[in-house]
């Protein structure tokens, strides 16, 4: 057709030596893209070094501790004298906890196994991703939902007489409302910051705060036949 | 003199069987800096480079690092742990007390183990917590989330199964209201209660189990999905930067 070029147009497979960018247009995004190159580092170098200063700095705290605290070591073990009250680890107390109020098929297996259902599906779900805070849109309908929510909820946790569990619902609750009276365009400081926070910020929080105080009171203010007690009065 | 260290390290690098060994040769270059990560087995799981944020310490709190750190304290002390340790009733107890007046260190040892299994444990919960809050399990990265949460049942059932390993009253009876809540599973809880004790009590069988699982199949499981953990950061691009500089603005 024309003139004869003066190079030959081909496809290579070694990057390095033939480097092409390929940038493809759609229609929905724009080729204004914002994200500039960031600043990077040698892995070796400088994460490793830091990495090894933070493990050496635990390791230090970790022995000092051990060279301290003695680990707990009771009698040999007796099945025919039960202790009272016969505690889990430490991380299952809050579970432990549940079992004093619920049959065992609910707090031992209903409960744990939906938490983990819970952690694993976070991240294929839209709302999650998309973040976006929860009073932000259709708020007298969502303030509806979250109302009935939140009291069936309560009432639920009221027959069985969990108030243990029901006092950090009512907290987390208040926040909630709390971001859902706050101006988004004119709030400053900490209720500027909570009413952008999504729903599964709300969820996630009331989570963490339930696994807090129901291991706390199951480590420390349980005694005898799973009684209230003062853990300085042990 | 600090030119006399560089020049015999370079030496050494230099030397033949060395370089046998590690590939990545001597100087100062980030090509060496490169092949260091690139030529190593274990490194290799990590990306050459690292975007600068993200070493911040607001970023990761470090962490992931911290737990692994505890993990590697938890293989060691726990190696030399088997040494002085028989999986048997009551023998088990008889060890403690040998590790308490025999054993040169042997309460330091039990002590550095125990305490680095609770951190561990309560590292794993901060790690998750603090990945949810920067919402670092989005796309890409949900997969690697998933594989945490793995780690994190991992882990606690390594803690739970070296809970019993003493054979002392808090580790019997810790372990019996643990596998009671098994038997409250519908249908199949008294058989799984039973496949877990290998018995229908807390005895000698279920002390054995417990000691396989804990020194061999978890810890091997844990190192499989820790590697897997690694190496999905760098496929799935890196530590997450945060939201500001991960948004590609379209508008």
């Amino acid at each position: 057709m024309s003139a004869p070029k003066d190079f030959v147009a081909v496809v290579d497979s070694d990057a390095r030596k033939t480097p092409r960018r390929i940038a493809f247009i759609t229609k929905r995004s724009s080729p204004q893209v914002h994200v500039k190159d960031e600043d990077r580092v040698m892995t070796y170098p400088e994460v490793f070094f830091r990495v090894v200063v933070a493990v050496e700095i635990m390791t230090a705290a970790l022995v000092i501790v051990a060279l301290l605290w003695d680990a707990p070591l009771e009698g040999l073990a007796d099945p025919m004298h039960t202790p009272n009250p016969a505690k889990a680890p430490w991380y299952f107390l809050g579970l432990q906890e549940l079992l004093h109020y619920f049959p065992p098929v609910v707090a031992g297996v209903l409960i744990p196994g939906l938490v983990v259902m819970a952690l694993i599906v976070i991240p294929y779900f839209k709302i999650n991703v998309e973040a976006e805070g929860l009073w932000l849109r259709d708020k007298a309908k969502r303030l509806r939902i979250f109302g009935i929510v939140v009291v069936l909820f309560c009432i639920f946790l009221a027959v069985f007489d969990v108030w243990v569990a029901l006092v950090p619902t009512l907290i987390v609750a208040g926040f909630m409302l709390l971001a859902a009276q706050t101006d988004p365009q004119t709030a400053q400081g900490f209720r500027r910051w909570l009413v952008r926070k999504p729903l599964s910020f709300w969820v996630m929080t009331w989570f963490l705060v339930e696994l807090v105080v129901l291991t706390a009171i199951g480590t420390f203010f349980r005694g005898p036949g799973w009684s209230w007690a003062l853990p300085w009065r042990a | 003199m600090a030119n006399g260290v560089d020049n015999v390290v370079n030496q050494v690098r230099e030397n033949r069987i060395w370089r046998s060994i590690f590939r990545s040769g001597s100087g100062d270059s980030n090509l060496r800096r490169s092949l260091f990560v690139q030529q190593n087995v274990f490194l290799h799981l990590f990306s050459i480079k690292t975007r600068k944020r993200v070493l911040e310490f607001s970023a990761t709190w470090y962490l992931g690092a911290l737990t692994f750190g505890t993990f590697l304290i938890l293989v060691i002390t726990g190696i030399l742990l088997m040494l002085y340790y028989h999986p048997s009733v009551p023998q088990a107890y008889a060890d403690m007390k040998d590790l308490q007046y025999v054993v040169s260190s042997g309460v330091f040892l039990r002590n550095l183990h125990r305490w680095s299994a609770h951190a561990m444990v309560f590292l794993v919960f901060a790690h998750m917590f603090k990945v949810f809050y920067r919402g670092a399990y989005r796309t890409p990265r949900e997969f690697n989330w998933i594989i945490g949460v793995i780690l994190l049942l991992v882990t606690l059932l390594l803690s739970y199964t070296g809970y019993l390993l003493p054979w002392d009253q808090l580790a019997y009876w810790a372990v019996t209201v643990g596998s009671n809540i098994a038997s409250a599973v519908p249908l199949m809880g008294a058989k799984i209660r039973f496949l877990m004790l290998g018995g229908t009590a807390v005895n000698a069988n279920a002390l054995l189990r417990f000691y396989v699982l804990h020194c061999v199949i978890l810890p091997v499981a844990a190192v499989i999905f820790i590697a897997v953990h690694f190496w999905r950061i760098r496929k799935d691009g890196g530590i997450y930067p945060g939201e500001s500089a991960s948004e590609v603005s379209s508008k």
